[in-house]
C-alpha cells in the first residue's frame, strides 16, 4: 500500500507537517480557526522526533497485522480491507488506550474531541486523499509511496 | 569586558498575536538566535539585536504572522556622516577589528547596465519570433586554433551563455554545492569549484565543473584536474581583489578537510597572491603546467578582478596562453571579505567587459580566447548587455543563491545561514533538499534563456554569437561622453 515515509535527510525540523495534519483533521481545515476556535493546539497525528540535528516525522505505519487493532476492546479501531489504512472510528472509542500502550512505534496518543475519548494517529487523510504532512512538507522530506509489503 | 552597546537595534521584529498559532516553526529556522519561546509562559519573543533579517522565519511562518522592520534610526539624519558609517564606527569602537561582510558590494555606485538600453527591430529590418524560429544560445568556450596548430584543447560547449560563478565547498554547504552542480549538468552548463576542491561524492558531475586553482591549492590533485571540464587559475576574486582568503576552522569539518586536503579544523588561509607568479611569465608556467597535467585536453581559463588596469592585465593573460579570461566585476560576492575592501575596491565590470574586449580587438587577439563576465547580473537583461559589450559567457553566483533562498542578510562569514547555504551546520543546511535546489536553479537558467531569446528575435538576431561584442545594439542615457566611450556606444536617440 501507498505510505508515508520520512527520508531523515531532509527533515528540517520546522514541524510544518504537524501543523498541516491539525488543519487536515480540523472542522474547518483552516488554520486559523483549527487553532484559535477550535483549539486544537497539540493534537497532531504526526509527531516531529527530535535528537538534534537530526529530526524526523513520526507517524502510523499502517501495519500489515496491527497490534492497535487487535488490542482494541470496543472494536473501534479498524484495518481497511481495501486501502490497508487503520483507522478509529472514533463513536465507537471508549478511551481505554490500549492502542496507545500496544503501537511499538508510539504512533498513537490519547486525545480528545467534543469531550469525547479519540487516539489521535495517522490516518493518511483517508478523507481528503493526499496526506496533508506529505502535501505541505517543505523540504520534501516526507513522501507518499508504495514500497512494497513490510516496508 | 562588553560594553554599552552605542546603536539602536537594526532591525525589529513585529509578530501579530493574533495570527501566530505559536508553531515554534520561527524559532526552530532562525539560524540567529533571534526567535525565542519561553516554554514556563507559553511565549514567543524576539531578540531583535541578533535578527539580521535574513526572513528566514518571515517565510517559513505558516500563519503569516511575522514581518521584519528596518528600525528607523533615531539617529539625526546626515547625508554625509551616515547611518552605515556611524554603526561601522561604534563596532569597531567595540571590537578593535576589521569590519567583515559578506556577498557583494552593496554600496549606491552608479550601475552600468542600468544605463544601458537595448535595441529592436520595426519595419526595415525582420524580428523573429523564438517560439516558431530556431535560436541558438549555444556557445563555446576556449582558444580557437590558429591554423596548422599541433595541439587542439576541444572547445567547451555550453547551453546557454550562463554558467555558476565560484563558490568553493567549504565556504557554501554541501547542500548549496550539490545544487549547482546538479543545475549545471542538467542544464548542460557550468558549475564552478571554487577554491575548495570537488567532494568526492560529486564526481559524477565533474564533467559540468570548472576546477579551479587557487592561491592556497586546496583540494588541487591530478584525478580533480582531469575529472573537470575546464581548469580556471584564480588570481583575483571581484569582491577582494588583491588580498586572498580565510576560511576559519570552524567551518572545516571532517568532509570539508577532507576535500580541501588539510587537517580538520585548521584554518583554511589562502595567501593574497600565488607565491609562484610574480609576472605574466610565471602566469604563463602555471597554464602550462595545468596543460600539461591534463594533456591539453582542458581549457585554462584565469580569472581575475575587474582592477584599473584590467585590460592590459587581460592581453598579458591571452599572450600566457589562456584559453578563457575570466573577469569578475566589484559586484561580485562572497562568503566573507573585510567590508572596505568589497566595498571600495575594483571598478564596474560593465566598464571592465568592454575595455577588455577593445584591447584584445585592438591587438588583433580577441578571436583567441573567450571572455567571461562575472559579478552582478541581476537578470537575464543585463547578461543580454554584457554579451553586447564584448563577453562570450557570464558567471551568475549571487543570483544562484538568491534561487536558493538567500535574502542578502550578508552575514555569510558568520556560518549561520539561515538558509542553510553558507554554513557547514548539518542542522541548518539540511534545510536546503539539493532536489529542489536544483529545480530551482534550474529553473532560474530556463527563464533567463527564454527571455534572452526572446531579446535577441526582437533585434532580429537569431544566434548569441551574432549579438558578442555588437555595440550597435546598445545605447546609452544618462551617460558622459567619457562613459560613453569606454563602453563604445551611442547614446541613445543617435541613429546607427
Ligand atoms: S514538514 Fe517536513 S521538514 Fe518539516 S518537520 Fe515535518 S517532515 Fe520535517
Ligand atoms: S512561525 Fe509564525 S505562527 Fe509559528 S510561532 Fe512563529 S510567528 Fe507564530
Amino acid at each position: 500500500m501507498q505510505k508515508v515515509y520520512a527520508r531523515p535527510a531532509w527533515c528540517m525540523n520546522c514541524h510544518l507537517c504537524e501543523v498541516n495534519c491539525i488543519i487536515a483533521h480540523s472542522r474547518s481545515r483552516d488554520l486559523f480557526r483549527a487553532y484559535k476556535r477550535e483549539n486544537l493546539r497539540g493534537t497532531a497525528r504526526v509527531i516531529v522526533e527530535e535528537r538534534l540535528p537530526l529530526s524526523v516525522a513520526v507517524q502510523c505505519r499502517h501495519c500489515d497485522d496491527p497490534i492497535c487493532v487487535a488490542g482494541c476492546i470496543s472494536g473501534a479501531m479498524v484495518k481497511d480491507p481495501a486501502t490497508g489504512i487503520v483507522y478509529c472510528q472514533e463513536d465507537k472509542c471508549v478511551g481505554c488506550w490500549t492502542c496507545v500502550a500496544g503501537c511499538p512505534y508510539g504512533a498513537i496518543r490519547p486525545g480528545e474531541k467534543n469531550g469525547r475519548p479519540v487516539p489521535l494517529k495517522c490516518d493518511l487523510c483517508r478523507e481528503t486523499g493526499e496526506p496533508a504532512c506529505v502535501a505541505g512538507c517543505p523540504n520534501r522530506a516526507l513522501v507518499w509511496e508504495e514500497r512494497g509489503a513490510g516496508a | 569586558m562588553p560594553t554599552l552597546s552605542l546603536m539602536p537595534t537594526e532591525f525589529t521584529v513585529v509578530r501579530n498575536e493574533e495570527k501566530c498559532i505559536k508553531c515554534l516553526a520561527c524559532v526552530r529556522q532562525c539560524g540567529f538566535e533571534a526567535q525565542q519561546y519561553d516554554a514556563e509562559d507559553d511565549r514567543l519573543y524576539a531578540i531583535d539585536a541578533n535578527c539580521v533579517n535574513c526572513q528566514r522565519c518571515v517565510s517559513i511562518c505558516p500563519a503569516g504572522a511575522l514581518t521584519i522592520y528596518k528600525n528607523p534610526p533615531p539617529l539625526r539624519p546626515h547625508a554625509f556622516w551616515t547611518e552605515n558609517h556611524l554603526r561601522n564606527i561604534a563596532k569597531q569602537a567595540e571590537t578593535g577589528g576589521v569590519l567583515l561582510t559578506g556577498m557583494g558590494n552593496d554600496q549606491p555606485f552608479p550601475a552600468y547596465f542600468d544605463r544601458l538600453l537595448l535595441n529592436a527591430s520595426q519595419v526595415t529590418n525582420p524580428s523573429i519570433d523564438p517560439l516558431r524560429e530556431p535560436m541558438e544560445l549555444r556557445t563555446y568556450l576556449g582558444r580557437r586554433p590558429e591554423p596548422g596548430a599541433k595541439t587542439r584543447t576541444p572547445l567547451v560547449p555550453i547551453a546557454t551563455p550562463i554558467m555558476f560563478s565560484a563558490m568553493s565547498y567549504g565556504s557554501i554547504s554541501h547542500e548549496a554545492f550539490a545544487s549547482l552542480a546538479r543545475a549545471a549538468k542538467e542544464f548542460d552548463t557550468m558549475f564552478n569549484t571554487g577554491e575548495g576542491g570537488l567532494p568526492g561524492d560529486l564526481y559524477e558531475y565533474a564533467d559540468h565543473a570548472v576546477v579551479q586553482v587557487a592561491s592556497g591549492r586546496f583540494g588541487v590533485h591530478a584525478d580533480y584536474l582531469n575529472a573537470g571540464r575546464i581548469v580556471e587559475i584564480k588570481i583575483g576574486q571581484g569582491a577582494k581583489p588583491g588580498i586572498g582568503g580565510h576560511l576559519p576552522g570552524e567551518k572545516i569539518t571532517a568532509p570539508v578537510a577532507a576535500t580541501r586536503m588539510i587537517p580538520e579544523g585548521t584554518d583554511a588561509l589562502s595567501p593574497a597572491p600565488h607565491h609562484d607568479i610574480y609576472s605574466i611569465e610565471d602566469l604563463k608556467q602555471l597554464i602550462f603546467t595545468l596543460k600539461e597535467a591534463t594533456r591539453y585536453q582542458k581549457p585554462v581559463s584565469v580569472k581575475v578582478s575587474a582592477v584599473h588596469n584590467v585590460a592590459a592585465i587581460a592581453s598579458g593573460i591571452a599572450r600566457a596562453g589562456a584559453d578563457i579570461i575570466a573577469i569578475d566585476g566589484f559586484r561580485g560576492g562572497t562568503g566573507a571579505a573585510p567590508t572596505m575592501i568589497r566595498d571600495h575596491v575594483g571598478i564596474p565590470i560593465e566598464l571592465a567587459i568592454a575595455a577588455v574586449d577593445q584591447r584584445l580587438r585592438d591587438e588583433g587577439i580577441r578571436n583567441q580566447v573567450s571572455l567571461v563576465a562575472a559579478g552582478g547580473f541581476r537578470s537575464s537583461a543585463d547578461v543580454v548587455k554584457a554579451i553586447a559589450l564584448g563577453a562570450d559567457a557570464v558567471y551568475i553566483a549571487t543570483a544562484a543563491l538568491i534561487a536558493l533562498g538567500c535574502h542578502l542578510c550578508q552575514k555569510c562569514y558568520t556560518g549561520k545561514c539561515s538558509w542553510g547555504i553558507a554554513t557547514q551546520d548539518p542542522y541548518r543546511s539540511r534545510r536546503l533538499n539539493p532536489e529542489i535546489g536544483a529545480e530551482r536553479l534550474y529553473n532560474l537558467l530556463r527563464g533567463w534563456s527564454h527571455e534572452i531569446k526572446e531579446m535577441l528575435g526582437g533585434m532580429g538576431i537569431n544566434s548569441i554569437e551574432s549579438l558578442r561584442g555588437n555595440r550597435l545594439h546598445l545605447r546609452g542615457v544618462g551617460l558622459n561622453e567619457v562613459e560613453l566611450k569606454l563602453l563604445g556606444v551611442k547614446h541613445a536617440g543617435e541613429a546607427m
